[in-house]
């Protein structure tokens, strides 16, 4: 018995943590380029950083509800799932990439202008390294809010540690919900933690 | 030819006049000093010499080509570029600062790391003792001195100091317009220098060249500046008397 609740926990939270990297990978990788093409594309600001704060008052449960019906996206399953953590994902990344990349020094940017760079050059050699900081720490705030909202996924059969915290709601169990929400906890501290080294490591480069 | 060369040179933006019909040329090796107020138009004069800005009226030659017709990014490794506010990359070295445009220009390393202690070393800074330290390991006078570093390292045709010394105090600033006028006897840059301190225009400018409200009101030798009897070039003067 105690050892199959060990299997089940060390499964899921492997399933879960599959869930949250997937995620974060893709909404990185949209992210990321997002926020740099808005510091180069005043008119799409407005757009993209509204669309992205709408999706984020979005409760999961009703995203879930709207992402099912549609096809190729939607379905009952981790799919779904990994299409809304990567829409609540995008803000705080798109955010803070924009953020970071806006707030470089304009002086340190023209004279790279008038030096000759190029804008590839200017962005790759100045304005992300210097934004390097603000974008990971978006990034850090994206992960931990994910990891937290991937329990919801056991709602639509997506699985992950909500497995657990829905089982022991329904069956009153209290032992059945920290068997989820405690490795969820631990996983957030830990990517937390983690990419809060990275961060300090950058900021003292 | 002159190197560069203004001609009936005008700038609209937003239907406001910043400049209207400015002529003048610079010649090889010359110092031209563009004096006036804030608001003159004499930084949107300099930032149009390495295309930083385009004249909405009349053209702006460079080595005898508009800047329009200048492939851009060569136009602006071509000139030499310093301003106030320096703008050193708090993220590189001094070494990797001043080597930038002749590694963007695809210097190989140890001809790199020659051209950066040259350099260096013309601007008085001894490079053992300075090429690994980063801009904020530095005051504010060995920063400027690696800001014009780092413009003459791409060996340009022109230099551009957009009020370079400004926010220095005086006797740091007196020594940089030294280290200045040692760098033109060395190098014989051609140069445009934009202020609005009468005394640093009379000391390293070999023409003063005098805006107001956009127009050019005087352009004149040292010697003939004192004795300009316009408005605003009375006005300038009268504080060489206090």
């Amino acid at each position: 018995m105690r050892a199959d609740l060990a299997d089940d926990i060390l499964r899921h939270t492997g399933e879960h943590v599959e869930l949250v990297l997937i995620a974060m990978v893709v909404a990185i990788l949209l992210g990321v380029p997002a926020g740099i093409l808005l510091t180069r594309r005043a008119g799409l600001r407005k757009w993209f950083l509204g669309f992205a704060s709408v999706v984020q008052t979005i409760p999961s449960l009703a995203l879930f509800g709207f992402l099912i019906p549609i096809p190729l996206i939607g379905g009952i399953g981790p799919r779904t799932v990994i299409v809304s953590l990567v829409l609540y994902a995008l803000l705080p990344i798109l955010r803070n990439t924009f953020v970071g990349i806006a707030g470089v020094d304009a002086a340190v940017c023209e004279a790279a202008v008038a030096m000759g760079m190029t804008d590839g050059q200017l962005l790759r050699q100045v304005q992300l390294p210097l934004a390097a900081r603000t974008v990971l720490a978006g990034i850090r705030v994206a992960t931990v809010t994910t990891i937290g909202t991937a329990t919801i996924a056991a709602a639509i059969g997506g699985g992950g540690l909500g497995v657990f915290i829905f089982r022991g709601v329904a069956s009153v169990d209290s032992a059945q919900i920290l068997a989820g929400a405690v490795p969820a906890a631990l996983l957030a501290l830990l990517a937390d933690w983690g990419l809060g080294c990275i961060e300090r490591r950058l900021a003292s480069a | 030819m002159p190197v560069v060369e203004f001609r009936d040179v005008g700038y609209e933006i937003a239907g406001k006049t910043i400049l209207s019909h400015l002529s003048f040329a610079v010649e090889a090796g010359e110092t031209l000093v563009l004096l006036g107020r804030s608001g003159s138009g004499k930084t949107t004069a300099l930032r149009m010499t390495n295309g930083l800005l385009f004249p909405t009226a009349g053209q702006v030659l460079v080595e005898g080509v508009p800047t329009g017709q200048w492939d851009p990014i060569r136009l602006k490794r071509r000139i030499g570029y310093v301003i106030q506010e320096i703008g050193l990359f708090p993220h590189f070295t001094v070494s990797e600062n001043v080597g930038l445009v002749p590694k963007l220009e695809g210097m190989g390393p140890a001809d790199l790391d020659r051209r950066v202690d040259n350099m260096l070393q013309k601007v008085g800074l001894s490079p053992a003792e300075f090429r690994s330290r980063y801009p904020r390991q530095l005051s504010g006078g060995q920063r400027q001195r690696v800001g014009v570093a780092r413009a003459l390292a791409g060996e340009p045709a022109v230099l551009l100091f957009d009020e370079p010394f400004g926010a220095l105090d005086p006797i740091t600033r007196r020594q940089l317009q030294q280290q200045f006028l040692q760098l033109n006897r060395d190098f014989h840059k051609t140069t445009i220098f934009v202020t609005h301190d009468v005394r640093e225009a009379l000391r390293l400018g070999t023409r003063i060249a005098l805006l107001a409200g956009g127009k050019l009101e005087t352009i004149a030798l040292p010697a003939e500046f004192r004795l300009a009897q316009t408005g605003e070039a009375q006005a300038f003067l009268e504080d060489l008397e206090v």
